[in-house]
């Protein structure tokens, strides 16, 4: 590009005048490790600024995905929760609820999340620990008792059991009278980000693939309403990487996923529009806004050029958001709600759909009620408060903000390009491609602390010694002997010849991949099959997987 | 850094339970492995048996537990007791990860050596484990 007028004042300008003060001894790049410009300027604003950055609900999205944005309605203030048993989560739901919460997102413990039953010898210990646990049916009903689904929107954070439990919901739905096309909600079944990052699986990747593809063919024709998957960058950024991973990866598995279901004969069109996005919120504030920016342009342009998608609402990228528990600090953990506050006013600053905000307490133990009520309370002060919700994209138009949003775009794009070499994301995953970057990130960012060079209030800066000793939410081990009784008795109670006759058949049709296991599940959750025993089943076919350690 | 006679350092670092949290372990291992100690990583959903077998075979002088699943008061201590049943008492345990302070306290009480919470450096755990070693020899 040719030098411009503007271009050669801004060098006079650095030259001249910012020279002329030494810098501060400090790191001027971002949480991720990108370098920052001392101040951006219209030369850094894309080529051709009104194709790149256009205009709110209108092609490539930067500015928001919807027309009207916070204008029309402020997004949805979720709080994932779930610890105990289905009772004692259905309470804390029911809290929210009252407290103004506007849907419900379902934290599943360890052994939920594995596919083990409460009573399996695995799961010693980690009952109800991080999550609700849920092992049957009935457990689905207790969990939503009193909760009309008809009118709640639920999210469900499970992945390898994603479509188990989805039977569980439509079933326990179905004893409310409820049908699935009147179901609202989103189930993550991100499975590629599990291998990733988060760690939790049943399976080997190719036969969980077959189960993502299966229940989001089976949604496409029965849950109009229903995301079946909400593709997550959450974990990824809180296993350690940076902001452009959290992106390239995330975007990277959403297309895999498309063009898996593109492969099964389904038109891109029929399930496109209920693919949605789960994203960090992290204390690099405007990294962060700059990522969603970038995040909808290159889904609605990868949606639209390379998957010939149609439908103007397949291009759209709705996301979740959730702040970042890995910035949360134990020590001095009151400056948490800072910190979260900060964070969330980036996710809505970035035009974020939903909402979690985490509690101050969460770097000690799950959070207690007071906690909670903070942390939602934090929403409510932005959204009612701030005045940041008046104007759409108030940060479109930033020299700043455009020139990070392009540089996200462009590092998302290096990484699509090393991960087609390698084979596409299920190769690279095999392979452990995503794992090793996000390793080597963690540990150069640990390293930046340890030197001092980052600096972490109460880490490693303005630190206090020892910190007084927080009311923390301690969970009663007589759940878990509560949830054992219940899994059994279950088991005990059921028509036991159905049961049978509905694993087998489960398993059978695990034999035939051109049999779609969605059905199968469901009547095996009517037959009161737990979900680790339809593990087990499915296992008998697909094998388990385990990691090759490395670090 | 070791001088070359000495002999190197064994660590076994483990992720017992369920828990799919490695940032912390991974970590931990190439800080551990980057000072010069020989570092076996177990990898995840570890069961205690497991783990202390690998113990064993690889005849370590020090374990790094990494959990931050709150299942902590079941498995340490099933490590600890397997340990001892197995005559293992020369080997210095540590752990890693969100655990309440006076879980911390019950679990020194049954022969842990030291627990890392949120926040502390890998060259704590380092310095730790070397001077720990080095006492028990």
């Amino acid at each position: 590009m040719a030098t411009t007028p503007r271009q050669t004042d801004r060098e006079r300008w650095e030259r001249e005048r910012f020279a002329a003060t030494p810098e501060r001894d400090a790191l001027f790049s971002t949480i991720s490790g990108e370098a920052i410009e001392p101040l951006y300027t219209e030369r850094d604003l894309p080529e051709d600024p009104e194709d790149a950055i256009g205009l709110p609900g209108e092609y490539p999205y930067t500015r928001g995905v919807y027309p009207s944005m916070y204008r029309g309605r402020l997004w949805t203030m979720r709080q994932f929760a779930g610890f105990g048993t289905a009772q004692e989560t259905n309470r804390r739901f029911k809290y929210l609820l009252e407290h103004g919460q506007t849907g419900l997102s379902t934290a599943f413990d360890m052994p939920s999340l594995m596919g083990h039953d409460s009573d399996h010898p695995r799961s010693l210990g980690e009952v109800g620990r991080e999550g609700v646990a849920v092992d049957t049916v009935e457990d689905m009903q207790a969990l939503f008792d009193g909760i009309p689904l008809d009118k709640v929107s639920v999210s469900m954070t499970i992945n390898a059991p994603a479509a188990i439990m989805l039977a569980f919901y439509v079933v326990a739905a179905e004893r409310q009278g409820v049908a699935p096309e009147q179901l609202a909600g989103t189930i993550q079944t991100d499975i590629l980000k599990e291998y990733i990052a988060q760690k939790e699986w049943c399976f080997p990747v190719d036969p969980a693939m077959r189960l993502v593809g299966d229940m989001i063919e089976w949604c496409a024709g029965q849950m109009p309403r229903w995301h079946p998957i909400s593709i997550s960058g959450y974990h990824i950024r809180e296993a350690g990487s940076t902001a452009a991973q959290e992106l390239a990866f995330t975007l990277k598995d959403g297309l895999t996923y498309v063009e898996q279901a593109v492969a099964r004969g389904l038109d891109v069109d029929d399930f496109a529009p209920r693919l949605s996005f789960f994203f960090n919120a992290h204390i690099d504030f405007f990294e962060e806004i700059a990522k969603y920016r970038a995040a909808r342009r290159i889904w609605a342009r990868e949606l639209r050029q390379t998957h010939g998608a149609r439908d103007e609402r397949s291009l759209l990228m709705r996301f979740h958001t959730q702040t970042a528990g890995v910035s949360l600090t134990a020590q001095q953990p009151l400056n948490n709600v800072v910190r979260t506050a900060i964070e969330a006013l980036a996710g809505v600053l970035g035009g974020t759909q939903s909402l979690h905000t985490n509690s101050f307490d969460e770097a000690l133990a799950l959070p207690t009620e007071q906690a909670v009520r903070v942390a939602l309370r934090t929403q409510q002060i932005i959204a009612e408060e701030t005045g940041v919700a008046n104007t759409i994209d108030p940060l479109g138009g930033s020299y700043f903000i455009e020139a990070l949003t392009t540089r996200l775009e462009e590092r998302a794009y290096e990484y699509f390009a090393k991960i087609d070499e390698l084979g596409g994301m299920v190769d690279a995953v095999k392979q452990g491609f995503p794992q090793r970057e996000i390793a080597d990130a963690a540990f150069r960012y640990q390293q930046e602390v340890e030197s001092g060079a980052r600096r972490l209030v109460g880490v490693n800066a303005y630190t206090e010694g020892e910190d007084d000793a927080m009311p923390i939410l301690r969970i009663d081990p007589a759940f878990e002997a509560d949830q054992v009784r219940r899994v059994q008795g279950v088991r005990s109670q059921r028509d036991g010849e159905a049961a049978i006759a509905a694993l087998d058949q489960l398993e059978q049709a695990a034999r035939d991949p051109g049999d779609n296991l969605m059905p199968h599940l469901l009547r095996a959750a009517r037959a009161e099959v737990t979900e680790g025993e339809m593990i087990q089943a499915l296992q008998r076919v697909f094998g388990t997987y385990s990691e090759t350690p490395a670090f | 850094m070791s001088a070359p006679s000495e002999k190197k350092i064994r660590v076994v670092v483990a992720k017992p339970g369920l828990d799919g949290h490695d940032r912390g372990a991974k970590i931990i291992a190439r800080a551990l492995r980057d000072a010069g100690m020989e570092v076996i990583y177990t990898g995840l959903h570890q069961t205690p048996e497991q783990i202390v077998e690998t113990v064993i075979q690889e005849d370590a002088d020090a374990i790094g537990l990494s959990i931050l699943s709150g299942a902590h008061m079941t498995l340490i201590p099933r490590v600890m007791e397997l340990l001892g049943a197995q005559g293992v008492d020369d080997v210095v345990v540590t752990v890693g990860g969100t655990i309440p302070g006076e879980d911390v306290e019950e679990l020194k009480r049954l022969g842990v050596s030291e627990v890392f919470t949120p926040g502390a450096s890998t060259q704590e755990a380092v310095e730790f484990i070397r001077n720990a070693v080095a006492q028990r020899a």
